[in-house]
């Protein structure tokens, strides 16, 4: 088999999630992500236009035990059940084993279901609560932020990049999520206001550093024959690849690029389009180095240059790239990619309101970590 | 002496050699005795070829600083008193990459590709943690 035999083969049919500003304004210790995700997968089944039985696949993320979750959804017998560990890298990794088991016939409709209660539960991704690291806590290191911090210097010095090349980016999603009325963080953002925000860890600043908020987020998944028959337009997988950057630590002397490159090659020849023809990208915004590293790592711009490449508007609203067009992990929600792809998914349909994009055909997403993941979806 | 309240190594089966090591002052590594790998953090076997063959071979304790940062968030409440702290990720002359904090230099003054060399920290009786300072400096008496 080859893989462009799989090229638009399957799509998603129905996205939901819950509201992410109104959870931020008021946090609930009782709140959990099966809740969460419980409201995300009513919506997003009611947004398929498909009923409860249609669905024989479940994978969730983030939340503890399947068991549970399907006991609450009530999905009894699934055909296929799987859970991915709560990391970010997943949620691209999860519509992708979705797509390859509709595809395969292991399962027919498959709800991908992500709950996330890290507000209310206290989160903080870094220092004692996690595992002891004997080659990096001793010195103080600890976060994966760190080590965007690490790169985003390193990079600084190779190229020449700068710290205000982020606050471009930053102001940039700001703009996209003050017309997100579902964003937590709608106020538009400045330079002044950027470059003047503390350090987390030097040289990354606050508005660097992806929010922490409650919510869930549901994407249904199924084959291309079958979604014609579903209630919306069907957003089409035309590509999806993965690779991996397993390494010593969460940062790489190489950026992450070698596991970038494979999975560009992927999903570019499994697409069948190259960077120029996608109209909007939707990049794993961790933290703001990594959308600057995956620009250059996916050929978007020449290694090194993200920083000129992002300036003059290209990736704002209206741009010749619009770049998290909902705002992102930094300022609408940190749902770990997942909120990303509900966005994809929307912008293809024409269901974004002030911040949709014109014409949008074929987005990207693109997710850069210790499992490097992208899609190409198109209407 | 004070209380030493920051983070620990926990020294396991196939890592002792290497805090065995540091706490005589000095910076043994992992080389494989069949394709000549050396690795860091330690593993049981070579990663390169999975030979179990190896000897833990001392190290120049050179190295170029890869990259820095300084850590304002508190993440370890230990570290209160010196944060904004730094934490510098050092590219050994051998080849490994391992994560450490500059010592005897103002944290203004760090760079990339800086050339520093081992310094060794007795932190507890039973730990020494490798540090790095500038390198070329005149030796600790
Ligand atoms: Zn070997």
């Amino acid at each position: 088999m080859k893989l462009i035999d799989i090229r638009d083969k399957t799509a998603i049919v129905g996205v939901g999630n819950t509201p992410f500003r109104a959870l931020y304004r008021k946090k609930d210790p009782r709140r959990n992500s099966y809740t969460l995700g419980l409201e995300a997968f009513e919506s997003a089944l009611e947004d398929s236009g498909l009923c409860k039985e249609d669905i024989d696949g479940v994978i969730i993320n983030r939340i503890p035990s399947y068991t549970k979750m399907c006991v609450m959804a009530g999905i009894k017998n699934p055909r296929l059940t799987n859970i991915f560990e709560a990391a970010g890298r997943m949620s691209g990794i999860a519509l992708q084993y979705a797509a390859m088991a509709v595809y395969t016939g292991m399962a027919n409709v498959v709800a991908c279901i992500y709950g996330n209660d890290g507000w209310s539960a206290g989160a903080t991704y870094g220092g004692e609560s996690q595992m002891i690291d004997s080659y990096n806590f001793p010195f103080g290191m600890t976060s994966p932020g760190a080590s965007l911090a690490l790169m985003w210097q390193r990079h600084m010095h190779e190229y020449g990049t700068s710290e205000d090349d982020l606050g471009v980016l930053a102001i940039s999603q700001r703009k996209f999520a003050s017309m997100n009325p579902n964003a937590v963080m709608r106020t538009p953002l400045t330079m002044d206001q950027y470059m003047s925000a503390r350090y987390i860890c030097y040289p990354l600043r606050i508005y660097d550093y992806c929010l922490i908020n409650d919510g869930g987020v549901c994407l249904i998944v199924t084959t291309a024959q079958r979604a014609k028959e579903c209630k919306k337009r069907p957003v089409y997988i035309m590509g999806t690849s993965q690779a991996a950057n397993h390494t010593p630590y969460y940062h790489s002397p190489d950026y992450g690029w070698d596991a970038m490159k494979l999975v560009a090659d992927q999903v570019y020849s499994m697409a069948g389009v190259g960077p120029k023809d996608i109209d909007c990208a939707q990049i794993y915004d961790n933290f703001l180095p990594t959308v600057m590293l995956s620009l250059e790592g996916y050929g978007f711009c020449p290694k090194g240059e993200s920083g000129r490449w992002i300036r003059g508007g290209r990736i704002e609203p209206g741009g010749e790239l619009p770049v998290n067009t909902s705002g992102g992990h930094c300022s609408e929600s940190y749902m770990q990619g997942w909120a990303l792809h509900a966005e994809a998914v929307r912008q293809l349909r024409g269901e974004c309101g002030d911040r949709q994009v014109n014409d949008c055909e074929i987005v990207q997403y693109i997710c850069s970590s210790p499992i490097c993941s992208s899609h190409i979806l198109r209407r | 002496m004070t209380q030493y309240t920051k983070p620990l190594p926990i020294p396991n089966d196939f890592d002792r050699p290497y805090w065995t090591a540091l706490k005589k002052h000095e910076l043994r590594m992992q080389k494989c005795l069949d394709c000549g790998e050396i690795w860091f953090p330690p593993n049981p076997v070579c990663p390169k070829c999975l030979s179990h063959n190896h000897q833990w071979i001392k190290l120049s304790g050179k190295g170029k600083v890869w990259s820095w940062v300084l850590f304002h968030q508190l993440y370890f409440p230990s570290f209160s008193e010196e944060t904004p702290y730094n934490v510098i990720a050092v590219k050994l002359d051998e080849g490994p990459l391992m994560t450490s904090n500059m010592v005897e230099c103002n944290n203004e003054d760090i760079y990339c590709d800086m050339l520093v060399e081992v310094f060794f920290d007795d932190v507890t009786e039973l730990i020494t943690l490798p540090k790095f300072r500038p390198a070329g400096r005149p030796k600790e008496v």
